[in-house]
Order: C-alpha cells, then sequence, then structure tokens
C-alpha cells in the first residue's frame, strides 16, 4: 500500500512522469492497436474470433529477425513480414478458417486457440525459445534533462504503424476490393446476390489481417523483445481493444488501442509491473461489465 | 544456425556409432532427467541438456565409468517438462515408476527442482540437479537431493557487499546506499531478492524500488522511469534471460545512469554479443567462469573445457558457453565419480558415495553440506568490460579492478 | 429389458474395473489418478457447455482456486500462512497424520464450498454474456486470478505453496489419491446421470436451445444458470483441492490458473467425446488422455504441435465427436428406431 501511494506520490511530485508514461503508452498502443485493427476486420467481415492474432504478431517479428540475421536492413523486415504473413494467412485460411466461418462463435475462438498453441511452438522448434530483438543502431532522443527518452528506433516504428493504417484505411475506403469487403461485411449474403465473390473476400481480409500482424511484428522486434510464447499477450490486447471499441469502428480501435496501452502503463507505474498482465484482463473485464449494463438499459444481452 | 546444428547432431551421431562400435563391451547405466524444452525456462533448458549430453559423450570417449572393473556408459532418458511443475512432477515420477529409473539428473530452474524432488525423495532415488540454486530447496530435510551449485541468495548478495565498499571510499555510509530491485516472481528469483534484501538490511541500505517482473516480460520501461526519479545506487535485476535481455537494452535506450547495476544470466542471454556497449560495465553474477583455475583429469581446465564443448556444440562458438552447461556436465561428473567410488550398483551405496563427494572439477569443488547443496565453491560476480567479461568479486578470484560508477 | 440388464452389467463391470486398476497397473497410479481428474473437469464442463450451452474457457479458475482453498485451510490450521509460505524463512514445518488428514478432509469440502459461492457471485456478473463473450469474459477471469494470486505474497505468490508429504509410504499415497480423485469422479457421474433426467435438466437443455423462449416460458434462467455452474465448481473445486495434496508443490500461473492447459484440455475432451451426452466427456477425457500421455512419450518437443493440430481437427472436422458419430451410424444404440426407407431416403 505505501509503495502505491508512493508512486502515485512521484505522478504528482515528477508531472513530467505523466508525459514520459503517455508517451510509452501511446507507443505501446499504437502496436496493439495494429494487431486490433486486424482482429476487427476479420470479426467484422466474416464474423471469426480469431485467438491466434498475438501468434501472427510473433511470427511476423520472427520473419524480420530472422532476415537481419541473414545480413538484411531491419526496416526491410516490415514489408517483408508483411508479405511473408499475408502467404501464411492464406494457408491457414484455407485449411482452418474456411472451414468455421458458417459454424458457431465458440467453435472458431477454439480452432484458433489450437492453432495458436501450434504456432507458437512451431516458432519454438525453428528459432528456439531465446528472447531475440533487432537493434537498430539509430540515436536517442532526449527531452526535458534527458529524463524523456524517444528512441529514433520507436518512432520509426510508430510511423510505420500510422503509415500502414492509413493505408488500409485508405484502400478499404476506396479500392473495388475494399468496397466489396465492407459489403460483406454489412451482409454476406446479399452481397453474394450482387455477384461478389464472397469466398475471395473472406480470403483477402484473412490474409490481410495476417499481414497486418506481421508488420506489426517486425516493428515490435525493433522496438521491444519477443519470444516464441508471448502471443497470448498480444491476444489479449487485441480482445480488449476491439471489445471496447466495438466491430466496423476502425479509427475507433485505433483510439481505444492508445487509450489502453496508456492506461496500462499508468497501471503498471501504480501497482507495479507484476500486474501488468492482470491490468490489462480486468480492463477486458471491465470493458465487458459496462457494455453489459449499457445492453441491460435496452433490455438486451451482449451476443 | 539451424543448418549447422544439424549438422552437428548428424555429427554427433555418427561419432556415436562409431564410438560405441569401439567401446561395444561397455555397459549402460540409465539416467532419467524430465528437462525444459518448451515454455517459458526451454532457454537454459537446452544449456543444461547440452551440457549433460557433453559431459556423457566425454565420459565414454574417456573409457566410461569403471565400477569393479567393468566399464560402463551413461545413458539418459528425458522428457520434456514444458517448464511447468505439475507436468515436472508427473515425469519423474513415470521416469522412476515406468521407466525404472533409479537415478536423476536435475531438471532447470528452482521451481521445476521443487517439483521434482519431493517425488524422487519418495521413491529414494538419488538425484545430482545443477540448476535448483534456491535455498527453500534444503531446509526440508532432503536425504536424496544434491545440488552442485551455490545457493541463490549468493548470488547478487557480493554486489551489496561491493556497493558498500564503493559507498565507504566516497566517504559515505554504507547505510546511505539505496537500492532498486526488480525480479521476476518465481522462486529462483525470489530467493535472489531474499538475499540482496538481507544483505542490504545488514548495512541498513535503503530499498526504494522493490518490483516484481511478469513472466512474460517484454518491456520494464515503468520500472526505469522510476529508477530514474528515484535515483538508486545499485540497481539488481533478475529474470532468467528475457529478464536480462530486457534489462540491457531498455537501460541503454531509457540512458538509465545507475553507479552499478547487477543481472544474473547475462551470458545465457548472450548480452555483448546482442547489444554491444551497452552491456558495458554491468555487473552479472556467475556459478562458473571460464578463466578461473579450476581443472579436473577428465575436462581439463575451465577454459579447455570450454573449447571442448564449443567443438561439440558449435552453436555456441560466438557465444559465453553459460555456466547453466557447465554446471550441468559438473553433475554427470559427480554421479561418474560417486559410482566409482561406490564401486557398486546399489543405489543406496551410491547415494552414500554421492554425499561423501569432494571432488575439484573444472567447475569448482564439490562438496555436499547434509542438506545437499555444495559448500566448496564460491560465486564469482564478473564485470562486463568492453565486451569481455571479467572477473571482479570476491577478490581472492578476481583479475581486474571494478569500473566504478558505471558510466 | 435386456438393455436395461446389459445396462446394469456395463456400469458393474466399469466400477469393478475402477477398483482393481490401480492394483492391476501400479506403474501407472498417478495416471490413471490424473484420468479422473480430466474426467471430472470434462463432466462439469458439459454441465454448462454441453447441456446449458454456456462455453466458459474459465472453469479452470474453480480448479485453482479449490488447490489455494485446500491448501489455506490444511496449512492455516496447523500453521501462520503467511510464516510458512515466507520465501526466506528456513523453518521446518511438520504436520501429524491426524493434522494432514484432517486439513485434506476440511481442506477439500472447504475448497468445493468456497467454489460454489464464487461460481455464484462470478456467474451474476458474467451471465448476461452470451455465446464468444462469455467464452472471453470466464477466460479473462481465470487468467486475471492467476496473475493476482501470483502477487498474493501472503499465499506464496509466484513461488507457490509446498504441502506436507502423504505421511504413510508410498504405493498407499498413490492408491489414496486415485481412490480420491475415482470417488470423485463417480460422485460427478452419477450426480450428472440423475440430474439429467429431472426436470431440472430439461430447463437447462431449454436455456441450451432458445434462452429466450424459455425465459418467456417462466424459467427463471439466471437463477439455472447459477445453480448449474455452482454444482459444476463445486466438484472441480474438490479436484482441485486433492490435486494440491497430490502434487505437494503447485504455483499460480503453470499448475493452479493453468489456462491454456487443462482449462482448455477440458473442452477438447468434451468436443472429442461428444457434447450435450452423458458419456460423451468420458469416453473424450480417456482419449485424449491416452493420446497426451503418448504424445508426450514420443514426440519430445513436438508434442504440443501435434496437441494443437488435435484441437484444430476435432473442433473444425469432428464436432459432434464420438458420441455425436456413433448416434449417427448406430441410432439404435441409442433406443431410436429408425425405419429403414426413411433412413434410405435420407441418405
Amino acid at each position: 500500500m505505501d509503495q502505491i501511494l508512493g508512486n502515485i506520490g512521484l505522478l504528482f511530485e515528477f508531472p513530467v512522469v505523466n508525459l514520459k508514461i503517455i508517451l510509452d503508452g501511446i507507443m505501446v498502443g499504437a502496436l496493439f492497436a495494429l494487431a486490433a485493427y486486424g482482429l476487427a476486420l476479420v470479426w467484422g467481415v466474416m464474423n471469426v474470433k480469431n485467438l491466434a492474432q498475438g501468434d501472427f504478431v510473433i511470427a511476423g517479428g520472427y520473419v524480420s529477425w530472422y532476415l537481419v540475421q541473414n545480413g538484411f536492413p531491419a526496416l526491410l523486415g516490415v514489408p517483408v513480414a508483411f508479405v511473408v504473413m499475408w502467404g501464411i494467412g492464406w494457408v491457414v485460411y484455407k485449411l482452418v478458417i474456411s472451414r468455421v466461418i458458417e459454424r458457431d462463435l465458440f467453435t472458431s475462438l477454439l480452432a484458433t486457440f489450437g492453432l495458436a498453441i501450434m504456432m507458437a511452438q512451431i516458432l519454438n522448434l525453428l528459432f528456439g525459445s531465446d528472447t531475440q530483438s533487432v537493434d537498430l543502431d539509430y540515436d536517442v532522443l532526449y527531452f526535458f534533462d534527458g529524463f524523456i527518452d524517444v528512441p529514433i528506433a520507436k518512432l520509426i516504428g510508430v510511423l510505420m504503424a500510422s503509415a500502414l493504417a492509413a493505408g488500409v484505411i485508405i484502400f478499404m475506403k476506396s479500392s473495388r476490393m475494399g468496397q466489396a469487403i465492407r459489403a460483406t461485411a454489412q451482409d454476406a449474403r446479399a452481397a453474394r446476390v450482387m455477384g461478389i465473390d464472397t469466398e475471395k473476400v473472406y480470403a483477402f481480409t484473412f490474409s490481410l489481417n495476417s499481414a497486418i500482424c506481421g508488420a506489426a511484428g517486425a516493428i515490435i522486434v525493433m522496438v521491444w523483445v519477443i519470444q516464441p510464447f508471448y502471443g497470448i499477450a498480444y491476444s489479449i490486447r487485441a480482445f480488449v481493444i476491439v471489445t471496447a471499441a466495438g466491430l466496423g469502428n476502425l479509427p475507433g480501435v485505433i483510439a481505444a488501442g492508445l487509450g489502453i496501452g496508456a492506461l496500462e502503463q499508468y497501471g503498471a507505474h501504480i501497482f507495479g509491473i507484476g500486474y501488468q498482465q492482470a491490468i490489462a484482463v480486468l480492463l477486458l473485464l471491465l470493458v465487458l461489465l459496462i457494455r453489459l449494463i449499457q445492453q441491460r438499459r435496452n433490455r438486451q444481452v451482449l451476443k | 544456425m539451424k543448418k549447422l546444428s544439424m549438422l552437428s547432431i548428424l555429427m554427433a551421431a555418427f561419432s556415436l556409432t562409431f564410438s560405441q562400435a569401439s567401446l561395444a563391451a561397455c555397459g549402460e547405466i540409465v539416467l532419467g532427467s524430465a528437462i525444459s524444452l518448451t515454455g517459458k525456462y526451454a532457454t537454459n533448458g537446452i544449456h543444461a541438456k547440452n551440457g549433460y549430453e557433453y559431459a556423457i559423450q566425454k565420459i565414454k570417449e574417456n573409457g566410461g565409468v569403471k565400477i569393479d572393473g567393468k566399464c560402463y556408459n551413461f545413458k539418459v532418458i528425458y522428457y520434456d517438462d514444458e517448464s511447468k511443475g505439475d507436468r515436472g512432477a508427473t515425469l519423474a515420477e513415470r521416469l522412476i515408476s515406468q521407466d525404472k529409473v533409479q537415478y536423476m539428473l536435475g531438471p532447470y530452474s528452482s521451481g521445476m527442482t521443487k517439483a521434482i524432488a519431493p517425488v524422487t525423495e519418495k521413491y529414494k532415488i538419488p538425484m545430482v540437479e545443477a540448476e535448483g540454486a534456491s535455498r527453500s530447496l534444503f531446509n526440508k530435510g532432503y536425504k536424496y537431493l544434491f545440488a552442485v551449485l551455490s545457493t541463490s541468495e549468493q548470488y547478487l548478495a557480493s554486489a551489496v557487499t561491493l556497493a558498500a565498499e564503493m559507498a565507504e571510499k566516497q566517504g559515505k555510509k554504507p547505510s546511505s546506499v539505496k537500492v532498486a530491485i526488480a525480479v521476476e516472481n518465481d522462486p529462483f528469483s525470489l530467493d535472489i531478492r531474499a538475499g540482496v534484501s538481507e544483505d542490504a538490511a545488514k548495512y541498513g541500505m535503503n530499498i526504494v524500488i522493490d518490483e516484481k517482473l511478469p513472466r512474460d516480460l517484454s518491456d520494464m520501461s515503468a520500472i526505469l522511469t522510476k529508477v530514474k526519479l528515484l535515483k538508486p545506487d545499485l540497481l539488481i535485476v533478475s529474470g532468467h534471460s528475457k529478464g536480462a535481455a530486457t534489462a540491457v537494452r531498455q537501460i541503454e535506450e531509457q540512458n538509465i545512469q545507475v553507479p552499478m547495476i547487477a543481472l544474473t544470466h547475462c551470458e545465457a542471454a548472450d548480452v555483448t554479443g546482442k547489444f554491444g556497449d551497452a552491456a558495458n560495465d554491468i555487473l552479472c553474477s556467475t556459478q562458473w567462469a571460464e578463466t578461473l583455475a579450476y581443472k579436473d583429469p577428465l575436462f581439463g581446465s575451465a577454459s579447455e573445457y570450454e573449447m571442448g564443448f564449443k567443438n561439440a556444440y558449435p552453436e555456441y562458438k560466438d557465444k559465453k558457453v553459460p555456466y547453466q552447461t557447465a554446471q550441468a556436465s559438473a553433475a554427470v561428473y559427480v554421479f561418474k565419480d560417486a559410482f566409482e567410488r561406490a564401486g557398486s550398483m546399489d543405489k543406496e551405496k551410491v547415494r552414500a558415495a554421492i554425499s561423501a563427494t569432494d571432488l575439484m572439477t573444472f567447475y569448482g569443488g564439490i562438496k555436499f553440506s547434509d542438506a545437499g547443496n555444495n559448500i566448496a565453491k564460491p560465486m564469482v560476480l564478473r564485470q562486463i568490460q568492453n565486451g569481455e567479461y571479467n572477473v571482479v568479486a570476491p577478490s581472492a578470484f578476481a583479475s581486474h579492478k571494478l569500473n566504478w560508477p558505471r558510466k | 429389458m435386456t438393455v436395461a440388464r446389459n445396462k446394469t452389467i456395463l456400469y458393474a463391470l466399469i466400477l469393478a474395473f475402477t477398483f482393481i486398476s490401480p492394483f492391476l497397473f501400479p506403474d501407472f497410479g498417478t495416471q490413471l489418478a490424473t484420468l479422473w481428474l480430466m474426467i471430472i473437469v470434462a463432466l462439469t464442463w458439459d454441465m454448462t457447455g454441453g447441456q446449458m450451452g454456456y462455453n466458459s474457457l474459465g472453469n479452470i479458475f474453480f480448479y485453482g482456486t479449490g488447490m489455494y482453498v485446500a491448501a489455506l485451510i490444511a496449512i492455516g490450521m496447523v500453521y501462520d500462512v503467511g510464516d510458512y509460505t515466507n520465501a526466506a524463512g528456513g523453518g521446518i514445518y511438520e504436520f501429524t497424520d491426524l493434522q494432514y488428514f484432517g486439513g485434506l478432509a476440511l481442506g477439500v469440502l472447504g475448497a468445493g464450498l468456497f467454489c460454489s459461492i464464487t461460481a455464484v457471485v462470478i456467474g451474476y456478473l458474467t451471465f448476461g454474456l452470451r455465446g464468444p463473450y462469455f467464452a472471453i469474459g470466464t477466460l479473462g477471469v481465470a487468467i486475471a486470478a492467476g496473475e493476482l494470486v501470483s502477487n498474493w505474497d501472503w499465499a506464496g505468490g509466484g513461488q507457490g505453496i509446498a504441502l506436507p508429504v502423504y505421511p504413510g509410504d508410498l504405493d498407499t499415497g498413490k492408491i489414496f489419491f486415485y481412490f480420491l480423485f475415482a470417488a470423485v469422479g463417480v460422485g460427478t457421474f452419477l450426480f450428472a446421470k440423475w440430474l439429467y433426467g429431472t426436470r431440472f435438466g430439461a430447463a437447462i437443455n431449454a436455456i441450451r436451445d432458445d434462452e429466450e423462449k424459455a425465459d418467456a416460458m417462466g424459467i427463471h434462467t439466471l437463477r439455472y444458470k447459477l445453480y448449474t455452474w455452482a454444482m459444476a465448481a463445486f466438484f472441480v473445486g474438490m479436484a482441485g483441492g486433492i490435486s494440491a495434496f497430490q502434487l505437494i508443490h503447485f504455483e499460480p500461473l503453470e499448475s493452479a490458473y493453468q489456462t491454456i492447459n487443462l482449462g482448455i484440455f477440458m473442452v477438447v475432451c468434451v468436443l472429442l467425446g461428444g457434447k450435450g451426452t452423458l458419456w460423451g466427456p468420458v469416453i473424450g477425457a480417456i482419449l485424449f488422455h491416452v493420446f497426451k500421455e503418448v504424445t508426450w512419450n514420443y514426440l519430445l518437443g513436438w508434442q504440443w504441435v501435434a496437441l494443437g493440430a488435435l484441437i484444430v481437427v476435432t473442433v473444425v472436422y469432428f464436432q459432434d465427436g464420438v458420441m455425436g458419430w456413433l448416434l449417427h451410424k448406430r441410432p439404435e444404440w441409442f433406443g431410436i428406431k429408425v425405419e429403414k426407407k426413411v433412413a434410405e431416403q435420407a441418405e
């Protein structure tokens, strides 16, 4: 208890800490948001809840790491991870996902859970269980007497994440495929009647999701560390964010991602870093409860 | 890298068939081990397994274990405990009751050893373990558990002593030293925390940060921000390999200026190889260093062990051989020595022989207390100086002077 | 008539096998005990998942909580828990036979009761969630509980708790735990068999089939849901309590609140055997346990890949499970008469 009070005291004693926490939170949140963004897409379009989301992220990280090990520049990792994970996403779609779309939602949840277990283990067998990271030789910018540090690598990461997000939003708005995806999300049957090949749309959407996750992973490996078994942490965050923001609300997902990143950092500061995972999960429960109460007011349940 | 290891496996298999052909007369002693090949301890579990296998190969090449004029070779049955205690206990039970294993090598980490030791104790199976350092293993009155390594409260205790010495040199009181502790929430690291807090309390030092790291740690900037605010004189981080890697990376990134930083598992995480200069002047506790002057007739000196091991396992070529590997080899050596002294395959006689071990090895002296821990070998503290690991404490072993303050 | 007699003989055979198996296969005592544990958790999962349509991913919460409650009761009756679990403390704590067995009995019962109560509380908060939201919400409860307990120093924190060893000799200890699990397992089975035949069983099936209609027909759905979960939690909690004593040492994240292990295994067992049937979870648990032990033996390192693949394949291609498959192939075994012609037409 004393420690918690002391930590809260620090926030007031050194107001600049707040800025630091928020900045850190936004940087973490931007990457959470990216994974959540893909989840919202898949969830909204094909009603599949992908629990392997985090493992796609980690797999993308390993793709990038592997490139760097073989002498390629680190920044190349992001587009390559995007492409490679696109391919893996397509294979996974054909083998597993395409068969669970029409089934009840618990099926997709469990099937992707099995997938998550397999992916984590295959990564472990391929690359070993060491924590890995890619070190970029960029400087760190310091502000406020060196108190606030902004590594240029992180900055690049966040910029790439936002460029990717913006790209996908524009793609969804203006391209034919984007329109087809949105049409399928609204009403798959009607879309089929109108001549849209929904099977193709589904395959495209899932591959896109996997690619976005892969790119996020490639950024994460430049900024933090990855390990084959870290996927679940990103999956949980993605679920928290999508549940909080709701489906079909991509800007909302980004806002929720940033907010949750910042909240988590505050929580870690006040209660200690040991509670970080607990805080993320409790946030999820809180969001579910709030949405439940909202629904109850309309005499409905959360389906 | 993958290719290399495949090649080495092939080569090992090749040499195995060869040596088997030439030493066909030797019998077999079967050991069992549940070790972490997957899960959070997998990195070090594999280091330990390689250490076991290297020692077994080495013993085979040198004529095997001689019991009563006959020669024997070790063979280990491994299971993957997935870094999960309940799994480890089940597998230990299976090794003993289904595979009829009479002797066990330990798993990796104190937590896993804690889960398995009650089982081996129940069945009266001697277990020589090399990777479970928690003190809480040695206050249960276990009779069949022997550990070749020093207990974990000693890991970083000498860092506290060093910090006190440095404070005195500066004309300050040791009690003015502020300590920050960030350890993983598992039995091993909590024991380190207990050791550090005890020693810090002895000097009357003030512990300003005391946090636990989560098991899937990838970001500890929240703690480091507090370090910046509270300006401790000594920062202790312990969280197996991932703790060391994350700490070194973020300490550099956030430009943390603490006069003394002490970690565990630097070599296992290969911090010098991964982060280069960022790791400079960090103190690392180690059970063993290849620069120490220990030697034995089987492995040669500590540095010869390192060279031999790197030849057998080329994937370690650009890294330090972690002490986790060395102590695993030492555990096998203890078995060999005990079997030969017992001159018998009788379990109780072997247990008595293990308990009476008084052995000098490349890894250091090995002599067990009644509780089963090794009391003949001190921990050493190394400092990373220009990418090299140099021993700086305790003073009897120090080859270099401590760089202080850091940066 | 013959069907009924056949059934009686079958049950008698199974019961007899239950009794002699630990003596027939003494080396497999622990694995057989674990098999009973799997049967218990699968059966209880099916109470809400298969019979009531509420797929919980958080039933492992009751297993972990059961472990902790049982251990804390047993220790707390004799010593100060904080001293006992203290990482730095070097004290040796002895338990007399009476303290051990008394602690075990009260601990296991207390674990069951406590879990029932928490099921009602958590259920009250989460039963408004449907389908996947319920699954995610309950999974969240289990993960959060594990994380919070691992930060709870009084209860051992990340160190976990080491309980005393069984006081008697080894083999009796093994058989003792086998029969404890078997007793709870048989109890769970008989209870479920009785329950599904009552009006209560019909009511929860109605909730599964259409909750709104069930509600409209005057079934107090929330109350039924809470009772069902509380019953399931009672048995899981007891099983957790027994596990705590059998394992001797356990820690919060990997052995107590092991969400991605046992927490998912129980669901896979049920799906493998057949959801919403009495025998499905039992058959599924046996199949799954055998598969798991075999892969763990022979696929060093790859066992998780095999397990993940089993989950995916079961869920995607074989969701009706063994019982569903049998129902389709051999309907007469279930007392369903199919006219040949109709069946042929349906083909």
